[in-house]
This record gives C-alpha cells, sequence and structure tokens, in this order.
C-alpha cells in the first residue's frame, strides 16, 4: 500500500508547461503555405455553397435558347452541348466533390487508426491477420473493383455508396504508419503504467495511444482528401463514379472533356476549380506534416 | 536471401489467387450479362439467352458456387473463359497485355528514374533554384488527376500540330491504321505515337518520385555516415552517392510498391483517352458490355502487375539493405 505523505517537498519553480496547441498555432501561421490553402479552400468552400443558389439557372435545367455557347451575362461560364449552365454545374459539382473528399478522409483515416492501433498494439494473431487483411485490400485493383460496383451508385445517395467504397480502399497505407508508431508507442512508460493499473487494452488505445499520434492522423487526413478527390475524378471520367442526377466536378470535365479544344469554357471552367481544390488541399496537408511532425523540420520547402 | 524471395513469392500467389477469386465473384454478382442479350434487337426469347449464358457460363440460374469452381479449373489450366461475343479471352488478354506493359514498363523506368535522379539532386542543392523549381513543379503536377494531364496534352498535342501545319505529335492509336513498312519504320512509327501517353504517366511519376526522393535524402544527408565516409577521405561525391544516395533509396523501393497500383489505373485513362487498345481500355468496355469473365482476367492481370512490382522491389531491397539478406 501507498502512504500518503502530507508534507509537501520543496519543489523547484518549474518553468510553464509548454501549450502544444499554441506551439502548434504559431508553427502554422510560420508556415505559409497552410495559411494560403485555407484561405484558398474557404474561398472555394463559399463558392460552392454560394454559387447554385446565386445562379438564375437550375444544375439540370436546360436552356434550348443557348446551346453551346460563350461567356455571357445569362451564363457566366457558358453553356455545354445541351444547353445546361457551366457555372451552377461547376459550382454544386465543387459542393459534392468537396463533400466526398471530406467525407472519404474522415472515414479511411478512422478505420487507418483503429486497424492499426489494435494491430501494433495487441501483436500476435491479431497483428498478423490485420496486416494480411491490409495487404490484401492493396493488391485488390480498387479501380476494378470500384468500377463493378458502379451500378449500385444510381439513386438517391448512391454517392454515399461510392464514398464507402473509396474509404474502404484508402486506408492501408495509413494503417501501417499508424502500426508502426504503436507497436514503439507500446513500451513506454505511461502505457506500461495504464496497463498495470487494469485499463482495458482499447481504452488504452484511444485514450493514450491515438491522441498520441494525432498530429500524424491529421496530417494524413488532409491528403488522404485530396487523394478521394482525384479518385472520384477518375471514376466518374467514365461514367462510373457519381451518377446523375447527382454531380461532381468529375462529371462536369467529363461530359466537356471532348469539346475541350472547340469549346474550351466547357472544360477549363471545372478543370481549373479542381486543380485549385486539389492544389490547397495538398499545401495544407504539406504544410501540417512539416509543422506537426518534428522530424520532418530539415524538409521545409 | 533466396528462403527470403520464395516465402514472399509464396504469399504474392495466394493473395493473387484470391484478389482474382474476389474479383470474379463481385462481378459475377454485380454485372448482368442476361440484361446484354435481353436488349439485343430484335430481343430472343428466353429459352435462347439461357442457352447463350449457359454455354458462356454466365447463367445467373446456375448457383454462384458451380459457376465460380467451372471458372477457376479452366483459369487454372490457363483457360479464362469465354467473352461475350463468344471470343476466347485468354488469346485476347495476351495481346492487350502487350500494350499495356509496353506502355507502363516504358513509363515506370522513365518516371521513376527521372524522379529519383532529380529530387536527389535537388535535396543536395537544397533551398537553390533548382531545389525550387523541382520542388514546385512536382508539387503542382501531384495535384493534377492523371486524367486532366491527359487530356491537356492531347489538347496542346492538337494545337502545336494546327500551329505548325502538319502532324508533329500524334495522339491517336498505337500505330497508323494500315501502316505499311518494313521492321525499322514498323518501330519508329510505334515509338511516334508512344512518345505522348508515355509522357502522360512518367510525369505523374515522376512528380511522386522526385518530391519522395527529396525527403528521403533530406533525411540522410545529415547524417553521422555520411559525414564519416567523407571524413575518411571519399570524396563528396563518391560518400553521397554510395552512402547517402544508397541509403535514401531504400524507402523508396516501398514507396514504388505503392505507387505502381495507382500507375496501373492511371495507365487505363492513358489508354482510353489515346486509343491505345490496352487491358485497361478493354476493362471499361467490358464493364458496359457486362462481360463478366473479362472482368476477371484483368483483374487477374492487374492484380498479377502488382505483385510483380512488390517482388521486384523486395529484391531491390534485399540488394541495397545487406540486413535482409540474412
Amino acid at each position: 500500500m501507498t502512504t500518503v505523505t502530507e508534507t509537501t517537498p520543496e519543489v523547484p519553480a518549474a518553468p510553464p508547461a509548454p501549450n502544444r496547441l499554441k506551439d502548434i498555432a504559431r508553427q502554422l501561421i510560420e508556415t505559409r503555405r497552410v495559411i494560403v490553402g485555407i484561405v484558398i479552400l474557404v474561398l472555394l468552400t463559399l463558392f460552392a455553397f454560394i454559387g447554385p443558389v446565386i445562379s438564375p439557372w437550375g444544375v439540370s435545367e436546360r436552356d434550348y435558347t443557348a446551346l453551346l455557347e460563350g461567356l455571357s451575362p445569362d451564363h457566366w461560364f457558358g453553356t455545354n452541348r445541351t444547353g445546361q449552365d457551366i457555372f451552377t454545374q461547376t459550382t454544386a459539382g465543387l459542393q459534392k466533390s468537396l463533400l466526398i473528399g471530406l467525407l472519404v478522409a474522415l472515414i479511411s483515416t478512422a478505420m487507418a487508426a483503429v486497424i492499426g492501433a489494435f494491430a501494433g498494439y495487441f501483436g500476435g494473431l491479431t497483428d498478423k491477420a490485420l496486416t494480411w487483411i491490409a495487404d490484401l485490400a492493396l493488391v485488390l485493383p480498387s479501380f476494378v473493383i470500384l468500377a463493378i460496383l458502379s451500378r449500385h451508385f444510381v439513386g438517391n445517395g448512391g454517392w454515399l455508396i461510392l464514398v464507402i467504397l473509396l474509404a474502404a480502399f484508402s486506408w492501408m497505407v495509413t494503417s501501417k504508419m499508424v502500426r508502426g508508431l504503436t507497436i514503439s508507442l507500446r513500451e513506454r512508460e505511461y502505457i506500461h503504467a495504464a496497463r498495470f493499473m487494469g485499463v482495458p487494452s482499447h481504452k488504452i488505445i484511444f485514450r493514450h495511444i491515438l491522441p498520441n499520434m494525432s498530429s500524424l492522423l491529421i496530417a494524413d487526413a488532409t491528403i488522404m482528401v485530396s487523394t478521394a478527390i482525384i479518385g472520384e475524378t477518375a471514376l466518374s471520367y467514365f461514367g462510373l463514379g457519381v451518377q446523375s442526377p447527382d454531380i461532381s466536378l468529375g462529371v462536369v470535365i467529363a461530359d466537356g472533356a471532348s469539346f475541350a479544344t472547340t469549346a474550351p469554357w466547357v472544360f477549363v471552367f471545372p478543370t481549373a476549380l479542381l486543380v485549385l481544390l486539389v492544389l490547397a488541399v495538398n499545401m495544407i496537408g504539406d504544410g501540417l506534416r512539416d509543422a506537426l511532425d518534428p522530424t520532418a523540420k530539415s524538409r521545409r520547402s | 536471401m533466396g528462403k527470403f524471395l520464395a516465402r514472399r513469392l509464396l504469399n504474392y500467389v495466394v493473395l493473387i489467387f484470391l484478389a482474382t477469386s474476389f474479383a470474379y465473384l463481385l462481378a459475377a454478382t454485380n454485372l448482368q450479362p442476361r440484361v446484354y442479350f435481353e436488349q439485343m434487337q430484335p430481343p430472343p426469347p428466353p429459352e435462347v439467352v439461357n442457352a447463350q449464358l449457359d454455354s458462356l457460363n454466365l447463367n445467373d440460374q446456375t448457383p454462384l458456387a458451380e459457376r465460380y469452381v467451372t471458372w477457376i479449373k479452366g483459369v487454372l489450366t490457363g483457360d479464362f473463359g469465354k467473352n461475350i461475343q463468344g471470343g476466347d479471352v485468354s488469346a485476347q488478354m495476351w495481346m492487350k497485355a502487350g500494350v499495356t506493359l509496353r506502355l507502363i514498363t516504358v513509363a515506370t523506368i522513365l518516371g521513376s528514374a527521372l524522379g529519383i535522379a532529380i529530387g536527389a539532386y535537388a535535396a543536395v542543392r537544397q533551398y537553390r533554384a533548382f531545389d525550387k523549381a523541382a520542388t514546385g513543379a512536382s508539387f503542382f503536377v501531384l495535384s493534377i488527376p492523371t486524367v486532366v494531364i491527359a487530356i491537356v496534352i492531347q489538347v496542346l498535342a492538337v494545337a502545336i500540330n494546327d500551329g505548325l501545319g502538319f502532324t508533329l505529335l500524334k495522339y491517336v492509336g498505337e500505330y497508323s491504321a494500315g501502316f505499311q513498312g518494313n521492321a525499322w519504320e514498323t518501330l519508329l512509327n510505334r515509338v511516334h505515337h508512344a512518345i505522348l501517353p508515355t509522357l502522360v504517366l512518367a510525369l505523374a511519376l515522376f512528380a511522386a518520385f522526385a518530391r519522395y526522393q527529396r525527403n528521403m535524402m533530406l533525411d540522410v544527408l545529415n547524417a553521422d555516415f555520411v559525414r564519416t565516409a567523407m571524413a575518411k577521405g571519399l570524396t563528396r561525391r563518391r560518400a553521397l552517392f554510395k552512402h547517402a544516395l544508397r541509403t535514401a533509396l531504400i524507402p523508396t523501393i516501398t514507396y514504388f510498391t505503392f505507387t505502381f497500383g495507382a500507375l496501373v489505373s492511371g495507365s487505363t485513362f492513358t489508354e482510353k483517352i489515346y486509343g491505345w487498345h490496352g487491358m485497361g481500355a478493354w476493362l471499361i468496355d467490358s464493364i458496359s458490355r457486362q462481360d463478366v469473365h473479362v472482368v476477371a482476367a484483368v483483374s487477374w492481370f492487374m492484380a498479377i502487375t502488382i505483385m510483380a512490382a512488390s517482388f521486384l522491389s523486395d529484391i531491390l531491397y534485399a540488394w541495397l539493405d545487406p540486413r535482409v539478406r540474412v
């Protein structure tokens, strides 16, 4: 049993505990890329949510008096072959692409964190089984599988199925990283202490291990956003991604691709917005990784 | 080392088998070959449709397990079944696989070699103009989907051809239709057609590698062993090549395995956009034709290429890192 002594020993005045949040905030402000990225992303988000509202046209509404027409006061970004307003389509598509990117990143990072941490913490058979599942998922040609299942993306809320499937094929690499970190964290004193006090394993994982790698997870989730957006664009280009009546940037780009030389506005606006979006997200993710990862200091560019 | 590689190889064979089976089962349950026949004009009577489906082992009224066993028995003897038009999948596959492999191999070698060289050099020249240009360029390219790169390069090629008044850059097909000539001219014609699609694939790969290699190189540049190597009398160049680059290549090799899958699916868009009749274009066409056996065969091919890339990186890893060999 421990005995509690009443007399408190003389403790030298400790320096104020480092405030991690403040520290991170300072580093982020110093990392210009992150700020620029966030500003662009906020502007794009505003654009995506305000655009369809202020536009006088509906997403699938056709203006038969203006087929494949250039920029005009009526159609700010021009119209496509069937008279649909490119401005409305692009902003609505941007909205969906943003949502898809965020949701996929959220789901897949959560999966990666849980699977990687459990594999690393328990080791042995659990580790073998989970690592093997990750390896199998890496081998499966995800593009083929998403394409086969594409007919389930049709209809109301079908894009949510696409989100889940995209997430199901993008957690593996992060989970391997989480596993490696967990193995090294497992032997730390505070984890041992928690274990000897009888804290159940799943609580140790969620309370002590995962919070300790939160910076890595946040940076990785950001990168995942851009990966998901790019993946969705690729599928939609072949008509295997988001299905009508839903619309995403990939769908708009696919529609416009064949007019890229004859009617550039159909292709240029959605493509430029997509590249800008991915660029902004990558800037944030990359800057975050540098700011949060102490070993990456030398890589600052 | 032999034992290490043998164990990996066995693991890969099992993974390929599972991946292909999984793809077959998914395709067999989700694609609808029946609809393909029923939509024919004029619509054939149901008995004919059933007979057709039975002869192709595609009938959804046969239990899935039975269809799978028939199919896997064929695959184990090298027969991937018939496509929905009754053609032999295996025979077609080798032709299309050749197209894709030519595209991927050249692009991989070109893209990764350039990427590693430029990334490593950028790290050595950290914060100089070269480093800033290379890092900025690769960052920008990484933010553009392969589809968009492929389309933009095609549009640029059209503009350049129009501007020059003759076809400097070919952007459709693998070779000119009806081209006649000796072996040398045929090769030249093919290379001429391959320039743009290879460029598209290599560009994305180059960006990823340049970025990754720069980071890895920066991590080892200030390491003790590089300083020791120089202290014991090696020139800076030799120390960087023999000690720093060699060590920095090890994580890049692992990274290569992860990017290869993206490259294989990236080749799908490139083939489709540039009119190459490879595996990727075949996959897209067969999904719209509800062609189960072709989809399964393409999955097998993709799994094999990814596994081959992993195996290659295992060998390179063992060569670079002596610790693995024991």
